[in-house]
């Protein structure tokens, strides 16, 4: 990709107290390290190793991403909102960069 | 000896277990022509089916935004001239490939992209196989999903598709094996771990799991044919184009699923 490609799927809206489910997909190839190209050379790792998910500036939920992680990791996860904010993702990749993206909810 | 017996109980649930595993999908019998995804493990079907996880999905938004993009001298887009893709491309992907005038021979959706490309943008053709040239193409052929698949092989067809159908029947390679030996004779059956399916073409561009990406209706002509040790043909070749008329033609009334997700 000429650029990373992320899907989410976050409630625009949702009533105080709340639980609600929080989806993301991101395009990554998450290169393991352990393979070869069709000409021998090693396949560098490149994985995204640490996922976060900050809701008004406070993390909410994190997981650190291991080799055995698929191409084109999914997560999920459900939280609890007190109140209207902004959630951000980041992705934490191997080669230093972060990729973000962010949603808007409002508490109802 | 009571060990043993066990075992041999062991062993024979096991046996058990896979014969039962081997019938268990829920197979057309005598049924054609069937799409790939019956043939798949319910796993592989739920993740074509959910429009999230779908990574097929990755390259149809690509497209979109492609769809939208102006590109040569004459700043062009495809939109430009075919406005909303969810109309003017309505079914269109099921007509492909194709007799075409001006090349005086095969013409398929990825070759018709790219003359669009050359011909009235003034701008440079993708790479075949390129990520663009694969997201255009399943954009496109996504606005044809559930289109029954109908080419033409008549008239100036004629030809290609027999071509095609000799390739298609042709023993060939070091394992000396036709592609209709598996997905005519043997569609259904187990090939070491995988289900062998019909061969049909009404997914692509696929996301294929064990490439990790999209492919082709050509790239996976390659796959098989280096699977039975056989000498590829070229990607836009012209037995690939007349091999993917017969296969579109065999596989006529199918509709088209895209962006399908293959094992």
């Amino acid at each position: 990709m000429s650029e990373i490609r992320i899907r989410k799927s976050v409630p625009g809206s949702v009533r105080r107290g709340e639980v609600f489910e929080i989806k993301t997909l991101i395009a990554h190839p998450m290169d393991n390290g352990f393979m070869y190209t069709r000409g021998g050379v090693r396949i560098q790792r490149q994985i995204i190793h640490r996922f976060e998910a900050v809701y008004n500036g406070k993390t909410i939920f994190q997981a650190d991403w291991h080799v055995a992680v698929s191409t084109n990791p999914f997560i999920s996860f459900f939280a609890v909102a007190a109140e209207s904010g902004m959630i951000e993702f980041r992705w934490y990749d191997d080669n230093g960069e972060v990729y973000t993206d962010s949603a808007e909810i409002l508490v109802t | 000896m009571r060990s043993f017996a066990r075992i041999a109980v062991l062993a024979g649930s096991a046996a058990f277990t896979i014969a039962a595993l081997a019938l268990e999908p829920d197979l057309p019998d005598g049924e054609f022509p069937v799409s790939g995804y019956r043939f798949m493990g319910p796993q592989v079907q739920q993740l074509q089916d959910d429009d999230f996880l779908n990574p097929g999905w990755f390259a149809v938004e690509f497209g979109a935004e492609l769809w939208q993009e102006k590109a040569g001298d004459r700043n062009l887009s495809c939109q430009s001239c075919h406005g909303d893709a969810s109309e003017s491309m309505r079914g269109v992907a099921a007509r492909y490939p194709q007799y075409d005038e001006h090349r005086t021979g095969l013409i398929n959706l990825e070759g018709r992209i790219n003359e669009m490309r050359s011909r009235y943008m003034n701008a440079a053709e993708y790479p075949l196989e390129s990520e663009q040239l694969l997201a255009i193409t399943a954009y496109v052929t996504h606005q044809a999903n559930g289109s029954p698949m109908n080419v033409d092989i008549t008239g100036k067809a004629a030809p290609y598709w027999q071509q095609g159908r000799d390739l298609y029947t042709r023993r060939q390679g070091q394992l000396d094996l036709a592609c209709s030996q598996c997905h005519d004779e043997r569609a259904g059956l187990m090939l070491r771990g995988d289900r062998i399916s019909q061969g049909h073409v009404n997914g692509f561009p696929v996301y294929r799991l064990i490439w990790r990406s999209m492919g082709s209706r050509h790239r996976m002509f390659r796959w098989c044919n280096w699977a039975v040790r056989a000498e590829p043909h070229e990607l836009g070749s012209d037995e690939y184009l007349s091999l993917e008329l017969y296969l579109a033609w065999r596989g006529r009334g199918l509709p088209i699923e895209s962006p399908a997700v293959r094992p």
